[in-house]
């Protein structure tokens, strides 16, 4: 049979702005589950990006800072270092993260600073209406690659989870999909996981979830999951890529 | 209570610790390095927090982020620095939190020299961030008043919920000079439980904080920047801090300079004394708010004749003081910006050229 | 034990990823727009629940809950 199902505390009743089919609301509950699952929303502060996300801070229920595009990993570092109890969690899109914030995320997570980051992972530039981001598939159409990318020109995608796993610093670092009910399951362990690394004071955690943008991709927001599950998942795999005590085997999660 | 002789630099790091702030971020930049190396030692001893960022960006993002969880902060550069940390400066002014900034300025614009300088001038008192918001901005002469200046900027920034500078130059940060530290300039961190996202249960409360600098609403944004404006006026009302020198007398000019630059300014005035000269001088000591009042005033005396701005830029303060003395007296520059500092000898030869 | 299916109107913008995910297909999109101009989801064959959760779990509004039922509510 079935279970019982609830908003979590830690999520407010404010209906988000996020578009239909937009899996920021799915992300943004399954942080507020794991938060109240660890019981630690008297002591977390989330740090909201500059992107879809901005408002963020708008959905939760607990101690929320607005950071500047891209610099969210450094104020989760200043907060992390004068405050080492408070669970911290850097909440960050493409652009925030895998551009303007590509030195902030790489130093944080280098220095092993203990706080979570999670990074939505969309292809695209949502919030400023759909420009090409590091994360922009090849020949993917944007405004600003409206003939597709290019990849002789402007390069491959940014594997920013391999990035930040290849690190010589002990971290956890797992990428999962919140695109279908069963990726979204396994996505919530992989959260969880996460977050009780930072509880147990043990070592950056960064968990990066493939995400779908209906509207940017022109798509409606069943078509934008398929398209995620032909186009994305092939480029960017699932599963744990490094965890604290090692990398993991081959073919050791998925 | 002991005199110690130490370097500028060092003495400003010390100056936070005898503040009570145990939190520093910083990021290497001649001529102001010293305080990191410095710090990096002395921090662990007290049980502060120490860390060298990765640029000044995230440095000035690491502070904000410290500050909005309710910590005492600051972090110290220098001009190209500063410049980089502009954006936070103006984000942390935005959501209202305190932190202190010290800029031990070097020649500039772009990378500049690395020897003296006072060209942030403009950059610190008009902002170099954008949007409405101001730094109280202070000016020390000497390392002791430096060290007095830092330990005084923590409780300012709290009153004020904003940022708050200490502007120096490479003088004030390399030079060695006897330095006492007050006691009696400790203070106890502010409560910030009205604000800070230092936790819930740290509270004890239900209802969580947020720090934040985005109003989508205009009207709401109008009314924030009401809210900060009425804090600069505060400012102006009541932390304008400035010193007179030589002008309880008749003098026929008056030189108006800060920081290192004023104290060769003294020895100038002090030369013209002995050729039968008087000059007086007004040091402002706070760059934001502007001590306009005492620049007017002393300008007004019937003797002065002339107003003189000595620093080491290409005459930032001059529109200050011009603004000041509203048109009773004609006011001229004189400084040097390649990191030489003008002689007395050089200043002497200025004023009496005012004068006639 | 019973359980109880609900889908909040006002809260489900109609994206239809629980239409398209449900194993049992309960759910269809209604034709009565709601206050912000959604056609919101509803169960169109409630009968054929079998409260998997997975409308829940795929829903980034959390518009639909489940809850259970005290006995004297699913006799009655």
């Amino acid at each position: 049979m079935g279970k019982t199902f609830q908003k979590p505390l830690a999520l407010a009743d404010t209906i988000t702005h996020y578009c239909p089919g937009c899996t920021h609301g799915v992300i943004h509950r399954l942080v507020a589950e794991v938060i109240d699952e660890l019981g630690v929303r008297g002591r977390t502060v989330g740090i909201a990006p500059v992107g879809c996300a901005v408002l963020a801070y708008n959905y939760f229920t607990f101690d929320f800072q607005e950071a500047a595009h891209g610099r969210a990993p450094a104020m989760a570092t200043g907060i992390k270092r004068v405050r080492p109890d408070l669970i911290v969690f850097t909440y960050q899109g493409d652009g925030d993260l895998a551009s303007i914030g590509m030195g902030e995320i790489i130093h944080a997570a280098n220095r092993g600073e203990k706080f979570t980051t999670i990074f939505v992972n969309n292809a695209v530039y949502g919030m400023t209406g759909g420009q090409m981001a590091p994360t922009t598939m090849p020949n993917q159409r944007t405004t600003t690659s409206p003939f597709g990318r290019n990849v002789d020109d402007v390069g491959m995608p940014i594997k920013v989870a391999e990035l930040i796993a290849a690190l010589q610093t002990p971290a956890y670092v797992v990428r999962e999909a919140v695109i279908t009910p069963k990726n979204i399951l396994k996505a919530k362990k992989a959260m969880k996981k996460a977050f009780e690394y930072q509880v147990a004071g043990r070592c950056y955690s960064f968990v990066e979830l493939v995400s779908t943008c209906p509207t940017n991709w022109g798509l409606t927001p069943v078509d934008a999951v398929k398209w995620a599950q032909n186009t994305m998942l092939p480029y960017y795999p699932l599963g744990e890529l490094k965890t604290p005590e090692g990398k993991p085997a081959p073919g050791a999660e998925h | 209570m002991a005199k110690v002789l130490m370097k500028g630099n060092e003495a400003i790091g010390e100056a936070a610790i005898r503040a009570g702030c145990l939190n520093y971020f910083a990021y290497p930049i001649t001529p102001q390095s010293e305080v990191a190396e410095y710090l990096s030692k002395r921090m662990p001893e007290v049980g502060g927090v120490f860390l060298q960022g990765e640029s000044e960006v995230a440095v000035s993002y690491m502070i904000f982020g410290a500050a909005a969880a309710g910590a005492r902060v600051f972090t110290t550069s220098s001009s190209p620095g500063i410049s980089l940390m502009s954006e936070a400066i103006s984000y942390i002014a935005g959501a209202q939190c305190p932190a202190v900034f010290v800029n031990i300025m070097r020649g500039g614009p772009g990378l500049g020299g690395i020897l003296p300088s006072q060209a942030d001038y403009l950059q610190a008192t008009k902002g170099g961030g954008h949007g409405d918001y101001r730094m109280l901005v202070m000016a020390p002469a000497s390392v002791q008043e430096a060290v007095e200046m830092v330990m005084q900027a923590f409780p300012l920034a709290e009153k004020y919920r904003n940022p708050v500078m200490i502007l120096g130059d490479g003088l004030i940060g390399q030079m060695m000079e006897p330095v006492e530290f007050p006691d009696n300039l400790k203070t106890e961190p502010s409560n910030k439980n009205d604000w800070a996202t230092n936790g819930m249960d740290t509270r004890g409360s239900q209802t969580r904080n947020l720090v934040k600098s985005l109003y989508l609403d205009p009207e709401v944004l109008n009314k924030h920047n009401l809210t900060l404006k009425a804090k600069y006026d505060r400012m102006k009302r009541e932390e304008i801090r400035f010193e007179a020198h030589n002008t309880d007398g008749d003098y026929q000019a008056l030189i108006v300079s800060y920081g290192t630059m004023s104290r060769v300014c003294r020895t100038a005035i002090d030369l013209l004394k002995d050729q039968g000269i008087e000059v007086g001088m007004i040091r402002p000591q706070t760059l934001f708010p502007y001590p306009e009042q005492a620049v007017l005033e002393a300008a007004s005396k019937a003797s002065c004749k002339a107003v003189a701005s000595i620093e080491m830029n290409m005459g930032q303060m001059v529109e200050d003081i011009e603004r000041s003395v509203r048109g009773r007296r004609p006011v001229s520059w004189f400084g040097k910006c390649g990191g030489e500092v003008p002689t007395p000898e050089e200043v002497l030869e200025v004023v009496k050229g005012l004068i006639g | 034990m019973g359980y109880r299916h609900t889908i909040n109107a006002e809260r489900c913008k109609g994206c239809g990823l629980c239409v398209s995910i449900c194993p049992k297909k309960v759910l269809e999109i209604s034709d009565q727009v709601n206050t912000k101009g959604y056609f919101p989801a509803y169960q169109a064959r409630p009968a054929d629940c079998v409260f998997c959760a997975l409308c829940c779990v795929m829903c980034p509004d959390v518009a639909i809950s489940i809850v259970e039922l005290a006995d004297s509510d699913h006799k009655a």
